[in-house]
């Protein structure tokens, strides 16, 4: 008992050190989930609008699969990053095997489905309100997507806050396509893995605290922004 | 006020309008021109609401024909509107509402700013400018939406039952809108319930029973003594279905 006390004293000293180790780890981890949502949201959005508003066959079942991928689990986008990566792979001359850009790819496979998903979900009612509105100022349906995607902010805001607390918690993408190499693709979800096994609780606790208000924050923030939006849009 | 050359008269040839196998706009023929506000009277369910958006192109007629006749119908500007009956508010501040029009309109950066500026100023809503839109309430959003309107320059503006559910003094504030409208020689075709109103506003009445139009007549001569049956019911009051 007096083992797990102390490894909470040394974990809340190990945060406020800034050990450069430490803050390498969760420099990197941050780096990583906030590119591969930066990736997610620029594909995801307007992609997310246009299955909304767009009419063709076998768009239902992309947006069930869509639906169906948000909540593909972690290891399986790491698996398939993986192959594609491998030194046999369709990529693997670009040797992103191991690399933080190869944890980015992965990541942004997690969350692409959830923007995508919820940008579809929000844009689709708003264009159910707003077609006659716009087609009737002239609008095509293409260019009703910049004023949807704008309107829709709050509630966009709301997803991609989402997809990045999904992203920043997972650890099979990242510790298969990033091999939890210290120094080089050492996430904060890989290192608690990794340091629990090693018995180093110290380590693993001070992260899986900062993990925690990085969750914490996230909730606050989608609160806030949803509080906001409340106020201004009605 | 406008130098573009007309897009009158508005022509509609045999027009029907179907939903679902059920005919609900039936054998329109009609020229619309000159300055006059026109009133669209009848019940509900006579397909009002049905013949504006058809007029205005947001529906297309399962039959015949609806044709802007006029040199400057085959400009691409968009020179009619439709303000609805619970017009949209988009998610913005009443002056990002409006700019939002004007830069579908094609207005530049400035001059999109400066022309939202005016349209509120011309109408005393400066001080909502700033205002969410979507909390404005509900004849503030009917003004907002003829201020829109009003931005854009129409040469003809359709108006579906404006003042529905607005109280005497947001009726009033419309009206004096609609008045504007007219003066500045746009022309106004709206549909109301409320006789009244048509009595105050009409230049020229059609009367629409069960999908067809079965009067048009000078306001006056309307009021005084209409022709159709059917109108003669709706103007006493009558409750016969």
């Amino acid at each position: 008992m007096n083992e797990i006390v102390d490894a909470f004293a040394a974990a809340a000293a190990l945060v406020l050190s800034a050990d450069p180790a430490f803050l390498e780890i969760v420099g990197l981890s941050l780096r990583v989930t906030l590119t591969a949502v930066a990736v997610a949201v620029a594909i995801g959005l307007p992609a997310g609008a246009l299955l909304a508003i767009a009419r063709f066959p076998g768009r239902g079942a992309l947006v069930v699969l869509f639906n169906a991928l948000m909540g593909m689990p972690p290891v399986v986008a790491g698996l398939v990053i993986y192959l594609l990566l491998s030194r046999s792979g369709p990529l693997g001359t670009l040797g992103l095997l191991f690399t933080p850009t190869g944890m980015v790819m992965a990541q942004a496979v997690l969350v692409l489905p959830i923007v995508l998903s919820i940008a579809r979900q929000v844009i689709e009612s708003l264009w159910a309100e707003y077609e006659e509105h716009l087609r009737s100022l002239g609008s095509s349906a293409l260019r009703a997507v910049p004023t949807l995607l704008w309107d829709g902010r709050y509630s966009l805001i709301t997803g991609i806050l989402a997809g990045f607390g999904r992203a920043s918690a997972e650890v099979g993408a990242v510790m298969i396509v990033g091999g939890n190499i210290a120094g080089a693709t050492r996430t904060m979800t890989t290192a608690i893995t990794l340091e629990t096994g090693k018995g180093n609780l110290p380590l693993a606790l001070g992260l899986g605290m900062v993990l925690l208000s990085l969750t914490l924050a996230i909730n606050i923030a989608a609160h806030l922004v949803a509080l906001v939006g409340q106020r201004r849009s009605g | 006020m406008r130098a573009s050359p007309t897009i009158l008269p508005l022509r509609l040839s045999g027009v029907a309008y179907d939903v679902g196998g059920r005919r609900l706009v039936e054998g329109i023929d009609l020229v619309l021109s000159g300055p006059g506000r026109v009133i669209v009277l009848g019940p509900n369910g006579a397909g009002k609401s049905l013949f504006l958006r058809l007029c205005h192109g947001l529906l297309s007629p399962t039959q015949g024909k609806v044709e802007w006749l006029g040199p400057g119908a085959s400009l691409k500007a968009r020179r009619h509107l439709l303000v609805a009956q619970r017009p949209v508010m988009l998610r913005r501040s009443v002056l990002g509402d409006i700019i939002h029009a004007l830069n579908l309109a094609g207005l530049g950066w400035t001059a999109r700013r400066t022309a939202a500026r005016a349209a509120l100023e011309r109408f005393g809503m400066t001080a909502l400018a700033d205002r969410p839109a979507r909390i404005l309430s509900g004849g503030e959003q009917q003004r907002l939406a003829l201020a829109r309107a009003w931005a854009l320059r129409p040469e003809v503006l359709f108006l579906d039952e404006p003042t529905a559910n607005l109280d005497p003094s947001a009726t009033r504030a419309v009206e004096a809108m609609i008045d504007a409208f007219h003066a500045e020689g746009t022309k106004v075709v709206m549909t109301t319930h409320d006789l009244g109103q048509a009595r105050r506003l009409a230049d020229e009445i059609l009367f629409m029973d069960r999908g067809r139009l079965i009067e048009r007549a000078p306001a006056g001569a309307f009021f005084e003594a209409p022709h159709a049956p059917a109108a003669a019911a709706f103007l006493r009051g009558d409750l016969p279905w």
